[in-house]
This record gives structure tokens, sequence and C-alpha cells, in this order.
């Protein structure tokens, strides 16, 4: 262990620059985020994810970007375990039926100001399962979607540069 | 003669299915069949319907071959089988809550998948409105004064799919645990049925994401069975190269993800680091992280150019990982958390049949990579590992000798490769040669296969009937965690709640592949 600890005090890390934030979603939030929230939260946002029916595919990547390539912590994201910490939930999946209530009963029990961040294509509208007896639909059917993320899954590039938006946001707003 | 072959010997009608035979049975001979199985003589491999007869499949020892049996479903009903044989009662459970058919003398009457949320009752058959709102759930009871609850779910605390556990615990053991699962269903049979092959792929595709290669595996070679498809040699081998990288990204995440849940932070990192250039590799190699939509039915969607940044991936994983393993074997108090941790009895695990490294930490040698063995995996050598501890460090350490196999596999596969086409464009519609059929005359026999392949998590299954115009008829899609979400809640029992999540974690079951 003490060569792999040592090792890790005199390599290079791993950790890329980060993406841009994405255009087209920038102007779309810019519009929506309060100028308020900026100022109390800072560069700081705690996120719940909630997998509201997906495949588990786009939470592989939600989990990569964890790792040292990603390293989201860096931005001042950081994943917490209840909504009662969060900011922005970030939901996947087409939301199933059996999944909705749970859904509308974490928004709610997250407190203002707060974003969802919508990821995938099943996020979106429903993707290839829309449709089906068992789907309300996108998760905008249920709860209200500030950024969507599309990709079948995006990838953790895709999903840094969504979330970077998020906070580019605010800062068009502070600036303006 | 094994119970299989007497079997067949019985079979009112012996149905064109490939590779494997369907028989349409009699009660008689169903019964003989579940008796066989109960007693050890076969594994459970399925149990659906199709509306018209519940299918059986069992597994035969040794060589893996599959069997279906099929039933007519007598006024919606037929002879539960989990009044024998445990574990194909959520499987009935899920039949009654899909189709309305009554597994007769089933002793667990609750709804499963169906949780009064679809606006229907049984949404394949009778389809009947339903409108008063959730159904309330009765959970197993455990009585005694100590006794507490603790619920846990369908949003859980990480980043993994929707279920909901419920622990009943004296102080800070676990007395019993059980689940209710069914969050994520989606009702993908229902959306599979009458779909094009293209639009079907694309949804087997997503049974469950982490394993998208092997069900995409699976699903093509049912096709290609129904249909007599043949596949390119090319291809053949690119389907392996792309099920052992998925099998490699999961065991990595697997491994690392263990470890983390007894706070050894720092084999996540590593092992997240590894499972990172496997994404890249297979992006580079295949055009998709997980590559996903990559197998489709005659061969794989994309041509590999270039193995190089494969083999390169494989020196930077062998170049790291032995030191990880070292690492764990180091580790006094990691494995103070592991070893005899959440341990599946050989006995149980011999009733249950559940594949994967689950299985084969428990004593079970079977992987049908092996047995019964599918191309290109027939003609290459390689080990299967066994043990027997059943508990969290021998699930550990069944991955980490699958690591090195998988990297062992893609090496020799990527050898093996020559150039030549990799797609078999077939067209899956019959009508070319127009029939004249009037309404009176039998419609021509529906076209079946049935296929098996080894997921990271144990073995899927797939079947389809496939109709003359190219359409799914009818279909059914086994995920690995069927057999093994039950287990669960057995290697809990007597351990400490602070245990599960390594408990969990080693077994790492799918929702969604479960729920559909």
């Amino acid at each position: 262990m003490r060569r792999l600890l040592a090792e890790g005090l005199f390599r290079r890390p791993l950790t890329e620059p980060a993406p841009s934030a994405d255009d087209a979603g920038l102007a779309d939030l810019v519009a929506r985020v309060d100028a308020a929230a900026r100022v109390r939260l800072g560069r700081s946002l705690s996120i719940r994810e909630v997998d509201a029916g997906s495949c588990n595919g786009c939470e592989l990547e939600i989990h990569a970007l964890g790792n040292a390539y990603y390293d989201l912590e860096r931005f001042g994201f950081r994943f917490v375990a209840s909504p009662r910490h969060a900011d922005v939930l970030m939901v996947t999946g087409p939301v199933t039926k059996n999944m909705k209530e749970a859904l509308e009963r974490t928004w709610n029990a997250t407190p203002e100001p707060k974003w969802v961040v919508a990821v995938g294509d099943c996020a979106f509208d429903g993707g290839c399962f829309a449709g089906s007896y068992a789907i309300a639909g996108g998760v905008s059917a249920v709860i209200p979607v500030d950024l969507h993320v599309r990709g079948c899954p995006p990838d953790p590039k895709a999903l840094l540069s969504g979330l970077l938006t998020l906070i580019e946001a605010e800062d068009e707003l502070a600036k303006g | 003669m094994t119970l299989r072959s007497d079997l067949i010997a019985e079979a009112v009608t012996i149905e064109p299915q490939h590779p494997w035979p369907r028989i349409d049975v009699d009660v008689e001979t169903w019964d003989r069949a579940m008796l066989g199985i109960a007693s050890g003589q076969a594994d459970l491999a399925g149990l659906w319907s199709d509306g018209t007869d519940v299918h059986m499949a069992l597994s035969e020892h040794g060589t893996g071959a599959l069997l279906v049996l099929s039933l007519p479903v007598r006024d919606g009903r037929f002879p539960s089988v989990g009044l024998t044989h445990p574990p194909a009662l959520r499987p009935e459970r899920a039949i009654r809550d899909l189709w309305g058919i009554e597994p007769e003398g089933a002793p667990d009457g609750r709804r499963w998948l169906d949780h009064g949320r679809w606006g229907l009752r049984a949404p394949l058959g009778a389809a009947t409105p339903h409108d008063d709102g959730p159904d309330a759930y009765r959970f197993l009871p455990s009585e005694g004064r100590p006794l507490h609850q603790i619920a846990v779910g369908p949003v859980h605390a990480g980043i993994i799919e929707p279920g909901h556990f419920r622990f009943t615990a004296n102080g800070e053991i676990v007395v019993r645990l059980e689940e209710r699962l069914g969050y994520v269903h989606k009702g993908l049979d229902r959306l599979m049925i009458g779909a094009s092959l293209e639009r079907a792929t694309k949804l087997a595709a997503r049974v469950s994401g982490d394993s998208t290669v092997a069900w995409s595996f699976a699903f093509a070679r049912a096709v290609e069975a129904a249909l007599g498809v043949a596949v390119p040699r090319r291809a053949v081998i690119l389907r392996a190269v792309m099920a052992e990288l998925e099998r490699l990204a999961n065991h990595l995440g697997d491994f690392g993800a263990i470890c983390n849940d007894a706070a050894f932070a720092i084999m996540l990192a590593h092992c997240g680091v590894l499972r990172e250039k496997v994404l890249r590799a297979s992006k580079v190699a295949f055009g998709h992280r997980l590559m996903m939509d990559r197998i489709v039915p005659g061969g794989v969607a994309v041509d590999l150019h270039d193995s190089r940044p494969l083999l390169a991936l494989l020196a930077e994983i062998r170049a790291v990982f032995p030191r990880l393993v070292t690492l764990y074997d180091e580790a006094a108090s990691l494995q103070n958390r592991t070893v005899s941790t959440g341990i599946l009895k050989p006995d149980l695990a011999r009733r249950w049949a559940p594949g994967g490294p689950i299985g084969r930490a428990s004593g079970r040698t079977f992987d049908c990579r092996k047995v019964p063995a599918y191309p290109p995996y027939d003609d290459v050598a390689f080990e299967v590992p066994s043990l027997a501890e059943g508990d969290v460090d021998a699930r550990v350490r069944i991955r980490i000798a699958e690591i090195e196999t998988s990297m062992h596999l893609i090496e020799t596969f990527l050898g093996r490769l020559e150039p030549g086409p990799v797609l078999n464009d077939f067209d899956a519609n019959r009508d070319h040669a127009p029939l004249a059929l009037s309404e009176s005359e039998s419609p021509p026999s529906a076209r079946e296969g049935v296929a098996r392949t080894e997921s990271f998590r144990g073995d899927v299954l797939v079947w389809v009937r496939i109709d003359d115009a190219g359409r799914i008829a009818a279909v059914y899609l086994r995920d690995p965690s069927v057999f093994q979400w039950p287990l669960l809640e057995a290697v809990i029992d007597g351990n400490i709640v602070a245990d599960f999540p390594l408990c969990n974690k080693s077994f790492n079951c799918s929702y969604s592949g479960h729920d559909l």
C-alpha cells in the first residue's frame, strides 16, 4: 500500500481540464436561474441523484464523474444522500408509474432554491420506452426540469458541461 | 437417461425451436419436470407465459442443454411450480401480474411487479382498467419484543437503482430482510410484442445498461437461431471481444465498489481509473463507451479497425491490477469485513442455481461460455474459477480471477481476427414467396429461438418467437438477477446491518433487468 500511496504523491494527476459549458443549454437556463440563489450558494451545489426508471446505463456514467479523470468535486459539486441536503436533483430514466410518487416526494423534500437536471434520452421524453402502460413520461411530465442532458447515455463530459452550465448561468445573472 | 431425455420422450409434440427443443406437455409431465427440478436433477432456467401457454425452461446439469416445456393455460390457471420449488415463486407472481394467469396453489398471493399504479390490471392479458390507486403491500411478519424495522428505498442514498428493502433487526443483527421490487418496471414485454426486429434489438440493449453487450448478444443469437441466420466469423469474434471488455469494466468497478463499502476508498480510486480506461478504449474501438447497440442480429454494427488500443489497454491493466490484488490480500482490516460475511451456502446455491460470480463463489461451476458454450468460446481454452466459501471475499476473488481470464480471452480473440464481413444483411420477412393460405388453413409455424450468453452477472436467457412479417410475436427476457435477488435475503440473515452494503454490492443484482 505504501508504494501505491507514494506513487500517488509524485505522479501527475490524471484529472482533465474542464469542458466548456453547454451553450445552447446556457441561454436556456439564464432566463430561469434566480440571481439571489447564486449569491446564496456561490459555486457549491449538492446533487441528489434519483433513478426514476432508467436501465442503469446513465447511473454508470454519473458514477464515472467521481473518478480521477473527471473529479466532479473540484468544481464544488458533490453527491449527497438525502434530497433535504440537495440543491440539484439529477434524474434519470423514463419515469415509471411505479416511481412517479417517489420522485414527486423526493422533489417536495428538496428545499428551495432547487434545480432539476434530467439526464439521458429517456428522461427527456421517455425515449424508446415512451408509450408503455408502465411509463408516466419524461421527467418534465412529473416535475419541472431546468436542464436536459441528452444522450444514451450521455458521457461524463456531457454531464460535466451540463452541470457547469448551471453555474455559468448563475454567473451570467450575477454579472447582468 | 437423464430427466431431460425422459421428458422429451413424454412430449405430446416437439416444436421446431432452435437450437434446443420446446415440447408441449400434459400436466403429468409438467409435474414430473417440476419434481425433477425440485429434487436437484436439473436447474430451473426460466418460467414465463405468452398468454396461451406457460413455459418452463430447464437446464441440464453437465451439458447446460436447455429444454422448454409448454403447458396450455386452462381456465386462466396453471399448476404452481413455486409451491414445490421456491425459486419459481417470483416469476409466477410476475406471470400473474402481467397476464392475469393464476398459478394454482401458489403460497404467495401478493402482487409483485404490479403496485396498483398502472391504471390497468393484467396489462398483457385482459388489461382491465384499475383506478383505485396504489395497493398496500403486506410485508412478511417478524415478531418479538426487541425487534425493530428499518425501511430503505425505493430512492436509495447512493447513485443506484430504486427498490425497497425492509429490514427487521434485533439490535445490530438482521433477522429478516424482505425485498420489494418492481419500481423500474417499464413494460418491456408489451413494447416488444409486435415490434420490428430493429426496434426490439434496441429495446433488448436496454434491459440492463451495465450488461447491454451480453443482452444484445443473447437477443441476436436467439433471433439468428429462430431465423437460421449465419453470422460472419469476424463478427462472432468481435462480439466476444466486446462481451469480455464489458465483463472487465464491470468486474473492475465491482472490485473497487465492494472495497469502498468497507471504507477502503483507495481501491475504488484505482479501480475507477482502470474502469475508465476500459470504457475509453471501448469507445475508441467500437464507438460507444458501453458498446450499446453494437451487436445486432446478423453480426455487429461496427467493425474494429485497429486492435492496438485494446492491446495497450491490457498492458496498462496488467501493470497495475496485480498490485491492487496484493493490496487486497495484505489489508487485514479490509478482509476482516469481507471474510465470513454474507455466506451463501452451497446447498442453497444448488437449489436456486444463481449464475455468475454468486453461484461460482458458492460451489457452482456453471458458466454458459463453457457449457453449453457458444461461438467463439467453444474453441478456446480458459478456466472457470469456483470456490466453496460463499462469502463476500469469495465473490471478490471470483471476480479477480475472471478479470484475468477476460484479459486472456480478449488477447486470444484479437489474435484470431481475420479480415472479412461483419454483418449478414438478412431479411426477416418470410413473405417473398407469396403464401396461398386461406383463413381455414393452419397458419405457418412461427419461428422460435432461444439463447443464453454469460454476462458479468451470470447467464442471460432470451426466448423469442418471430412472425412471418419479421416482427416479435412473443418474447422472454430473463436476467440472472431473477434467481439472485432472493438469495440476498438469505445471506444477510444473522449479519449486522452495517454489512448489508458489502453483501449487496458483492451480489450487484440488476433492478432494471429484474423489473423489465
